[in-house]
């Protein structure tokens, strides 16, 4: 079965026929066509596929897209503005938070939401909230780095 | 005049220049590259681990509305693999299965669930035969062979003694064999494999995209699997979200894909999942060896035997060369005379091994550095000291012919020493403040810039890099190489923008699709700095001398005048010259749109020698170094370890680009900490048991220590701008430093890998038992593999 789902998806309102057992995950991608979101595993093992509803992570491979109707969901396609990258994305690439770049998208969506609701992280905090994403090639070093950075570009004035 | 000075790219942190797009979501990976009509590809995989097959039967799956292709091993009877030598696998299981999980049929549909339901419908009827999980029962006589012609079920065995041990350890003051047991690992890219396959039949052409660091092999695998002409095919390779060696060769998931877009007419997405992504493997076999060690009182090293079994899986893949790596890299990093190696590469019913980063090294310098720690211990010298009599004086040729020109780790030992304050603080750290037993340790690893012969011999340069100029003025860079994340092509346009004197706005790179781009073997072995970047250096040059030979006749002087400063051309300090885009406008005036080219090849003194059968392997032009220490503190009550911190010093031979040598060396030490602490494959009756990353325990940000990176440059004489490799010398080492560091915190030494708490616990238990009255100390006490495969 099929229902109408309306939500704010990246600031713009949105209706679609969804089917009742179609994920937010295959939502985004398949139909709506956004694939920065990325899927990583066979369901909630690594935190590729984050997104925010409400401000709030979520992995979107756990979540039917049904589920959100009448919620705001913002996947990395929304972040920056007038084309210039927000202070998460712009830590991500400055201080080497990404190589590969596939987990990229979930880190950043878990980064931002962190942000969002703690504007000045510690470490341990960072540390916390991206505890179930994983990422095979930084080591993390670099992405508590980028965290951090993006906290001070944030706390200067650019968006989160 | 400050404005005259050319650009500087080379040696600074510089971000990758494809960043934004992977930060932004706009860089594609393969399954994001939809397309409106595209088929649903799905590979129904064997559920027995050894078995002949009697029937394929696919009449149901082929009747369901909505499936447009299904294929099975009868559709294709040619063979692949990497190594021309071993080509011993076909896409989709003909007359026999030889791994739970192996592909025997695939079909194409309208939709994934179409899909599904036809591959619920297909029906395998088989003739069971034994399967062996390990190597010892695939070894024992009279096992049944996989392949008809590996007798005994031997991938590969390697023998080769040069210098005399028996000498060796004669003159040894103290000789010590240990037994090692590291299990199997995944490389666990966070893109699960994919590709996108699209049979134009009209005109007979092949186009696939595909998650590889190796389109060219890919596109000779496809050639011989589709029985089409290699000038149909044009592969494609988009953003890849890692590699660490599982995409070093063409696999299975691209091939069906091919198979069934052509059967389709069509274009099929083939995007396996998690567990099937385990399950096509590729990682780094599960590893037995028995390492005897001879040691003088001084701690130089007067012999070595090692023996090393490889469970490599149910088809060749790398594996000869895997084996004959832990050999020959025993060599290159010590001083060493009077070895001896013994490899077997075994073959079993569990998904084929391959090329996992620090390919075939890995195992065998854990066993080396440990062994080496535990002697030291005994002989009561400094770990590090040991180290220090038995470097190497560059330049060089070690016993088994391997060239060392540059040799950093003498800087790589002392700067560790020095930030970790080993001196002050090895066996002096006691516990914390919630009573764990803290410890420090200390180890070395090595590994190649690039293979100095490809594994595809055909007497092409390693590399060639073309570069386009045209009216618009900017430098289009054009190469073959296959950036996975590691950042090469961010090198490249360094590179060629630092010959230039250019800003990197102005260089562009393209690269990706066989179409346009000329050929490059592929991103492994760490070749593509080395030998990519050696190939665009010339391109560059050759740009240079093309301008400066324009800028020339325009100022009528000689080319010899010119003074190239990048964005201006001049041919004397008072000219104020010619405007880039002015020389540029000159240069065009004879040929129209300028391209040149840029080739690289080794040189034979780096090839390795004859002295043995597979010498060759382990030859390169530049080595790199690293030396580890990891301090960790250890629950007594749980077993469990923690990292505190890493330092880590890597002879890269020259930065070129200071914050991706960071990068790729944390990422190395911290893959190497993975392996030794929590991951590890497992099967139940060839059942891939651990397919996901729950079970398959990788890190996380809160396991994930700090990790401190010190750059040691050797400037190798032949390296681009005195490079070497940076993204995996760095990872052998971690291992035996975490155990060495176990050990000097508890006592207790571990030869098994991964060190996890309930080994770490049993060990403790042991322990405290044992402990009436008899003193212990570190490397007294072990827990060994007592494995002895065969």
């Amino acid at each position: 079965m099929a229902r109408l789902v309306g939500m704010m998806l990246n600031g713009r309102a949105r209706v679609d026929a969804v089917p009742d057992n179609l994920l937010l995950l295959d939502y985004l991608r398949e139909v709506v066509g956004l694939t920065g979101t990325k899927t990583g595993c066979d369901g909630g093992e690594c935190g590729a596929c984050t997104v925010l509803v409400d401000d709030r992570p979520r992995l979107s491979c756990l979540t039917l897209a049904a589920a959100v109707d009448g919620s705001r969901v913002d996947t990395v396609e929304s972040l920056g503005r007038d084309g210039r990258l927000s202070a998460v994305q712009r830590g991500f690439h400055e201080k080497l938070g990404s190589q590969c770049g596939y987990c990229t998208p979930g880190f950043i969506m878990a980064s931002a939401g962190l942000l969002r609701r703690n504007p000045r992280p510690t470490d341990n905090e960072i540390c916390e909230a991206l505890g179930s994403n994983i990422c095979r090639c930084t080591g993390y070093v670099k992405i508590i780095e980028a965290v951090r950075y993006a906290a001070e570009l944030h706390a200067a004035g650019t968006s989160p | 005049m400050n404005e005259l000075v050319p650009a500087r790219n080379i040696g600074s942190y510089v971000p990758m220049i494809d960043g934004p797009e992977k930060v932004s979501g706009r860089a594609k990976y393969t399954a994001d590259l939809l397309a409106p009509g595209m088929l649903a590809g799905r590979i129904y995989r064997s559920p027995y681990s050894h078995a002949e097959i009697i029937e394929v039967d696919v009449s149901e799956a082929l009747r369901l509305p909505g499936v447009k292709a299904v294929v099975t091993g009868a559709d294709c009877a040619a063979t692949f693999g990497v190594l021309p030598i071993a080509r011993s696998e076909h896409p989709l299981a003909r007359d026999k299965v030889r791994y739970r999980g192996e592909p025997v049929a695939a079909v194409a549909a309208v939709d994934d669930a179409t899909a599904n339901k036809a591959i619920s419908l297909i029906r395998l009827k088989v003739r069971e035969l034994e399967a062996y999980y390990n190597s010892k029962e695939a070894l024992a006589p009279g096992a049944v062979e996989l392949h008809a012609n590996r007798t005994g079920n031997i991938e590969r065995d390697v023998l080769f003694e040069l210098g005399s041990v028996e000498e060796g350890f004669r003159t040894a003051d103290l000789v010590r064999e240990g037994h090692y047991d590291c299990a199997e690992v995944c490389q666990n890219q966070m893109e699960m494999h994919a590709a996108i396959a699209d049979y134009d039949a009209e005109r007979e052409r092949m186009t696939v995209h595909a998650s590889t660091q190796v389109p060219y092999y890919v596109h000779l695998m496809l050639a011989r699997i589709l029985d089409m002409d290699m000038s149909r095919i044009r592969v494609i390779k988009p953003h890849v979200g890692g590699g660490f060696g599982c995409r070093t060769e063409a696999l299975n998931v691209e091939l069906i894909a091919a198979l069934l877009a052509r059967r389709a007419g069509g274009c099929v997405r083939l995007s396996v999942n998690r567990e099937e992504t385990f399950i096509t493997h590729r990682g780094r076999p599960q590893t037995d060896i028995i390492l005897r060690l001879g040691m003088r009182r001084d701690g130089r090293i007067t012999a070595v035997e090692c023996e090393c079994w490889q469970r490599g899986g149910a088809h060749s893949g790398y594996g000869v060369v895997t084996i004959l790596y832990a050999g020959s890299m025993l060599y290159a990093i010590y001083d060493l005379h009077n070895v001896k190696y013994v490899g077997k590469r075994v073959l079993t019913n569990t998904p084929p091994c391959g090329a996992f980063r620090g390919h075939g090294t890995v195992d065998i310098r854990f066993a080396f550095e440990s062994l080496l720690d535990q002697m030291a211990h005994e002989l009561k010298l400094d770990p590090i000291a040991v180290r220090r009599v038995n470097y190497l004086t560059a330049p060089t040729f070690t016993d088994n012919d391997l060239m060392v020109n540059s040799y950093g780790l003498p800087q790589c030992i002392d700067w560790v020493e020095t930030a970790s304050g080993w001196k002050t603080r090895k066996g002096r750290l006691g516990r914390d403040d919630r009573g764990r037993r803290r410890g420090l340790g200390f180890a070395c690893s090595h590994y190649i810039s690039g293979a100095s012969k490809p594994v595809n011999w055909t007497g092409e340069p390693h590399a060639t890099v073309k570069i386009k100029l045209d009216f618009d003025g900017s430098i289009v860079v054009l190469s073959g190489a296959a950036d996975i994340g590691q950042g090469s092509t961010t090198i490249l346009a360094q590179t060629v923008a630092e010959v230039l004197g250019l800003e990197l706005p102005r260089v562009r790179v393209v690269t990706g699709d066989s179409e346009v781009v000329p050929k490059d073997n592929g991103s492994y072995s760490s070749r593509v700095t080395f030998m990519v970047g050696n190939a665009a250096i010339e391109a560059a040059h050759n740009l240079k001398r093309v301008l400066v030979a324009a800028a020339a006749r325009r100022l009528e002087a000689k080319p010899e005048e010119i003074e190239c400063l990048g964005e201006v051309y001049r041919a004397g300090a008072q000219d104020k010259g010619l405007a880039f885009n002015e020389v540029v406008t000159e240069a065009l005036k004879d040929t129209g749109t300028i391209t040149v080219t840029g080739n690289y090849s080794t040189i034979p003194e780096s090839h390795g020698g004859k002295k043995y059968r597979g010498a060759a392997i382990g030859g390169t032009m530049g080595y790199s170094y690293s030396a580890q220490v990891v301090e960790v503190s250890v629950d007594e009550e749980t077993g469990e370890v923690n990292i505190d911190k890493v330092w880590v010093a890597h002879d890269c031979g020259k930065a070129l680009n200071r914050l991706t040598v960071e990068g790729q060396v944390q990422g190395s030490v911290w893959m190497g900490m993975g392996q030794a602490m929590s991951e590890e494959t497992a099967y139940h009756d060839g059942l891939m048991i651990t397919g996901n990353m729950l079970d398959y325990r990788v890190p996380t940000i809160a396991d994930s220590p700090p990790i401190e990176v010190g750059i040691i440059e050797s400037n190798d004489p032949h390296g681009p701008f005195g490079a070497k490799e940076a993204g995996e010398g760095s990872l052998a080492a971690f291992l035996p430093a975490l155990t060495n560091a176990v050990a000097d915190a508890i006592g207790v030494r571990f030869n098994e890998l991964p060190v996890t708490p309930d080994r770490v616990f049993a060990a403790l238990e042991k322990q405290r038992r044992g402990r009436n009255g008899r003193k212990s100390g570190n490397g007294s006490e072990g827990t060994s593999a007592s494995r002895r495969p065969g």
